[in-house]
């Protein structure tokens, strides 16, 4: 009865390849040359210090920005540009750093919303509230109850989001995403102002998501012991260039990183 | 002493017996996904017969003790019954247990198979496996995260059920040998072994058979006219007596229905839903259900505000009297029913409670304002005195004649004595028979002519003929100069105020009472965003000086209407601190059903204590605290003292006295 270490997991076919990216804003080179690959069923951890083009990469990678040069191939299909909504519909969700819910709108129905994508009825078929549109919505609503259970939020199921703290906010943003049944979860600095506890049930809970539904993850985080716990491989980047890609462990011990993180003695 | 039915004598039986006579009535709730899942008695018997044949399939034999870790969840009730039916024993532990606490349990206890809720448990399980040799088998529930564990030892319910199922199936002898294993369970036959939570020193596992549990639990449906039509909502540890009784047992023999919340915090919501007829919560739920609403009020409009106000004030002087039938003005009763269409209908209705039959309130003393409060609004809240050796029921107070200081007569069946030093002894059928494996405890509390030594003080009222709980009789001190120091009483009176989570008095052989404050994080936290005050964690906020001029406040408004009681009026609070940190029964500083333990406090606080009595008005200390997930770190503070002025004692008998 021995609980599996994470890092175990097999790595799968690529799932999403990024070659030789490069983005800039006016003169501001935010990514350079970027290249790298995220495996299926991995938590892939993107982190760097600040300003290191961790978000812009998010941002890349999710169709939010074009950039100028370079290849991304999601799901074996070469695309040089992509619109948010067509990612979304490619099975790609994310989270983002600052919360972006329907702060009016209670938990439930910020979940609901994430279904909104898999919902095939019009509008003429909802207002009528039997059938075929009333069936997809009793389904929708039990997937939702699901990942309502699933991350522990049944007691805030009717509380409009803006009530509720920070790191429950957080979850339900996770929830949200999780509800369109992503091919690959990008999540940008979940932890982000939480406390030990907070971080340790958000953890788990990328662990659990991992392992449960096989959902890959790609995580930007800023704290190093999180993402060393959780991830199965990091990409280090620095002023937007990548300066290392591997392990956890291969990583820690690399010069390039710990020179941008500690700086360099003279 | 009353006997018992030898058709109905066990638990199992009962259960056959209900599926026949109440089939379709319902026995269980689950919200699971948002959904309340109902079922009936006889889907009951169909569950646990199918788990329990599996069970037997896996080993489990007669006089085996298994174990049952986990919330309030129907297939946790059901193993119980099934194992039951095997003649096995269920050993229930409490589910936030740590895995140390767990291990000392387990294997004092010799179980050989754990049924548990999740993976948490599992994970707990597997720390301590070397400590238990004999433990072969664990089922769960849940069986998230649990995936790529080895499942060499490791069960879903389900698969057991199926086990069992495929069994019943393929073998027509099954159903007729599992019957028959289950007549041979007898009334006296050990039922159930339930560790104590121990205030002091080791937990003590307490044996009761199906004839203690089964004659206490028709006695209370009788005094309480309870039958198959109550719903009540079970929410207290499995391991508690409590639960145990009115959750498993009393549900059994009444057929009443049973409903089990989706989680540990949707009580409060689920309770709603489901309109509960009979309640039995421990003060702190009263206690914490006022708070919540006190801070709800203080955010709500000043209309509303002035509404509630008056209304309670109303509810206050003629609530009680009309819930006791007493004579009411026609102007009181008028006012009254307004309050009940605009403030007490809508409140209870939110506190679920608007169908409430009965609600008791035990394990400990509950403060009089706040049974002053619920009884004002309506709710026939009783108070009963209850021990784990006792099937729960040693004194509760009949209907309409209900004190707030008392704890009631004697329950049917009982027999309640005073001893000469002051404690309280008992004597009924549903006095255990022994601590498992540990007969000189059981000598020294167990007299051999059948009385228990309750190890509290008390007396019957002079008026009213009820019995009064003064203190555990080891922890009612004197101070110096001779005076009674009852420190519950004086915590208890302190723990009304909604912005005090904990008290703990100190003053046993000292010159004067000091008190120490635990602050209630919402109570007051509410309060700091109302005034603009700034914090970043509990330690902060406790150590801010308007919260200290707050709870100087309160303590004394507790040293004015202490100063009016003849006997405590010498023991008035003095001195007083606010606590840097929350008391935690991970620390060991409170039971796991939230008692204080306060020899424990009184030794890892003592440089508190002694700041106390040297005339310091700042203290430093260091405390190691356990973090959830076990880790430990250690928690430096500066607290500050604060001084009180004592009342002048205003009593007669204390002038003569003094």
């Amino acid at each position: 009865m021995r609980a599996p270490s994470s890092n175990e997991t097999a790595l799968g076919e690529v799932l999403l390849a990024v070659e030789e990216v490069s983005l800039s804003f006016g003169g501001v080179r935010a990514l350079t040359g970027v290249s790298f690959d995220i495996r299926k069923g991995e938590i892939r951890a993107i982190i760097g210090p600040n300003g290191a083009g961790k978000t812009s990469m998010l941002n890349v990678v999710n169709g939010f920005y074009q950039p100028q040069s370079g290849r991304i191939t999601f799901k074996g299909e070469v695309r040089t540009s992509m619109r948010p909504y067509a990612a979304a519909h490619g099975g790609i969700a994310r989270t983002f750093q600052n919360l972006a819910l329907f702060r009016g709108m209670t938990t439930l129905d910020n979940i609901l919303a994430g279904r909104a994508l898999k919902m095939h009825r019009g509008f003429f078929w909802q207002l009528l509230r039997y059938g075929p549109a009333l069936n997809e919505e009793v389904e929708h609503r039990h997937r939702v109850e699901e990942i309502i259970e699933f991350l522990e939020i049944a007691a805030i199921r009717k509380i409009p989001v803006g009530r509720l703290p920070y790191g429950l906010q957080k979850r339900v943003e996770l929830g949200r995403a999780l509800a369109m049944e992503p091919d690959l979860l990008l999540l940008d600095e979940p932890m982000a102002g939480m406390n030990l506890e907070e971080k340790e049930d958000m953890s788990r809970f990328i662990i659990d998501v991992n392992q449960q539904y096989g959902t890959t993850i790609a995580l930007i985080e800023h704290d190093m012991g999180v993402v060393m716990d959780l991830s199965d491989r990091v990409v280090v980047l620095d002023y937007g260039r990548k300066i290392a890609d591997g392990t956890p462990d291969e990583v820690k011990r690399d010069k390039d990183v710990i020179r941008a993180y500690l700086g360099e003695s003279k | 002493m009353p006997t018992i039915d030898p058709v109905l004598d066990t638990l199992p039986k009962l259960l056959i017996h209900n599926a026949d006579t109440f089939g379709l009535r319902p026995a269980m709730r689950h919200k699971d996904l948002g959904i309340w899942q109902t079922w009936t008695w006889a889907q009951v018997l169909d569950e646990v017969r199918a788990f329990s044949v599996g069970l037997s399939e896996l080993g489990l034999k007669r006089g085996d003790k298994f174990t049952i870790v986990g919330g309030n969840r129907p297939r946790l009730y059901w193993a119980m019954c099934a194992g039951q039916a095997l003649g096995a024993i269920p050993v229930p532990v409490y589910s936030d247990a740590v895995a140390d606490e767990m291990a000392y349990v387990l294997a004092h206890a010799e179980v050989t198979l754990a049924v548990v809720e999740d993976q948490e448990q599992v994970d707990k399980l597997i720390t301590i496996a070397d400590r238990l040799p004999r433990l072969a088998q664990v089922i769960y529930d849940e069986p998230r995260g649990l995936k790529d564990y080895n499942h060499a030892r490791l069960f879903s319910f389900e698969d057991v059920q199926a086990v069992g199922r495929k069994k019943l199936a393929s073998d027509p002898e099954c159903l007729r040998r599992w019957e028959a294993g289950l007549r041979e369970g007898k009334g006296g036959d050990l039922s159930v072994i339930l560790y104590t939570s121990g205030t002091t020193g080791r937990s003590k596992g307490v044996m009761l058979t199906y004839a203690n549990t089964i004659i206490s639990a028709r006695n209370a449906n009788e005094f309480d006219k309870l039958d198959e039509r109550e719903e009540v909502i079970a929410y207290l540890p499995l391991a508690w007596v409590g639960d145990y009784v009115f959750s498993y047992v009393q549900a059994y023999t009444a057929g009443y229905c049973v409903n089990c919340p989706e989680a540990a915090d949707t009580v409060l919501q689920d309770r709603r839903e489901i309109g509960t007829t009979y309640a039995f919560a421990p003060p702190r739920v009263y206690e914490n259900l006022l708070t919540l609403t006190m801070v709800r009020m203080a955010d709500a409009g000043g209309l509303k505000r002035k509404m509630f106000d008056f209304f309670i004030a109303v509810a206050r002087r003629w609530g009680e009297k009309i819930l006791d039938r007493e004579k009411v003005p026609l102007y009181g009763r008028f006012l009254y029913a307004v309050g009940n269409l605009l403030v007490y209908g809508p409140l209870k209705n939110q506190f679920g409670l608007s169908r409430i039959r009965i609600g008791y309130t035990a394990g400990e003393a509950i403060g009089p304002e706040l049974f002053r409060f619920y009884r004002g609004i309506g709710l026939n809240l009783k108070q009963l005195y209850g021990q784990t050796e006792a099937s729960v029921y040693v004194t509760a107070q009949p209907n309409g004649e209900i004190y707030c200081d008392t704890v009631g007569k004697a329950s049917p069946g009982v027999e309640v004595k005073i001893s000469e030093s002051g404690e309280v002894l008992y004597r009924s059928p549903g006095v255990f028979i022994g601590y498992y494996k540990d007969p000189e405890k059981t000598a020294e509390v167990l007299t051999p002519d059948g009385w228990v030594h309750t190890g509290d003080a008390g007396f019957f009222d002079a008026k009213n003929g009820q019995l009064k709980i003064i203190d555990r009789s080891k922890d009612v001190g004197r101070l110096r100069d001779g005076t009674v120091f009852a420190p519950k009483y004086i915590e208890n009176k302190l723990k009304f105020y909604p912005n005090i989570r904990e008290a703990v008095a100190v003053g046993d052989g000292r010159d004067f009472t000091g008190a120490m404050i635990n602050i209630d994080l919402t109570a007051v936290g509410s309060w700091a965003e109302r005034n603009n005050v700034v914090y970043g964690s509990y330690q902060e906020l406790a150590a801010d000086p308007r919260v200290y001029d707050m709870i100087a406040q309160h303590i004394d408004e507790v040293n004015r209407s202490m100063s009016e009681e003849e006997v405590m009026a010498g023991a008035q609070i003095h001195r007083f601190l606010i606590l840097h940190k929350e008391l935690d029964p991970d620390d060991g500083e409170l039971t796991r059903t939230q008692k204080l333990r306060r020899g424990h406090i009184i030794d890892r606080y003592g440089p508190l204590v002694e700041a106390f009595y040297n005339g310091s008005s700042v203290a430093q200390i260091t405390t190691e605290v356990t973090f959830e997930d076990g880790h430990k770190g250690t928690i430096a503070a500066r607290v500050a003292i604060r001084d009180m002025k004592p009342y002048p004692v205003r009593t007669a008998a204390m002038e003569r006295a003094a």
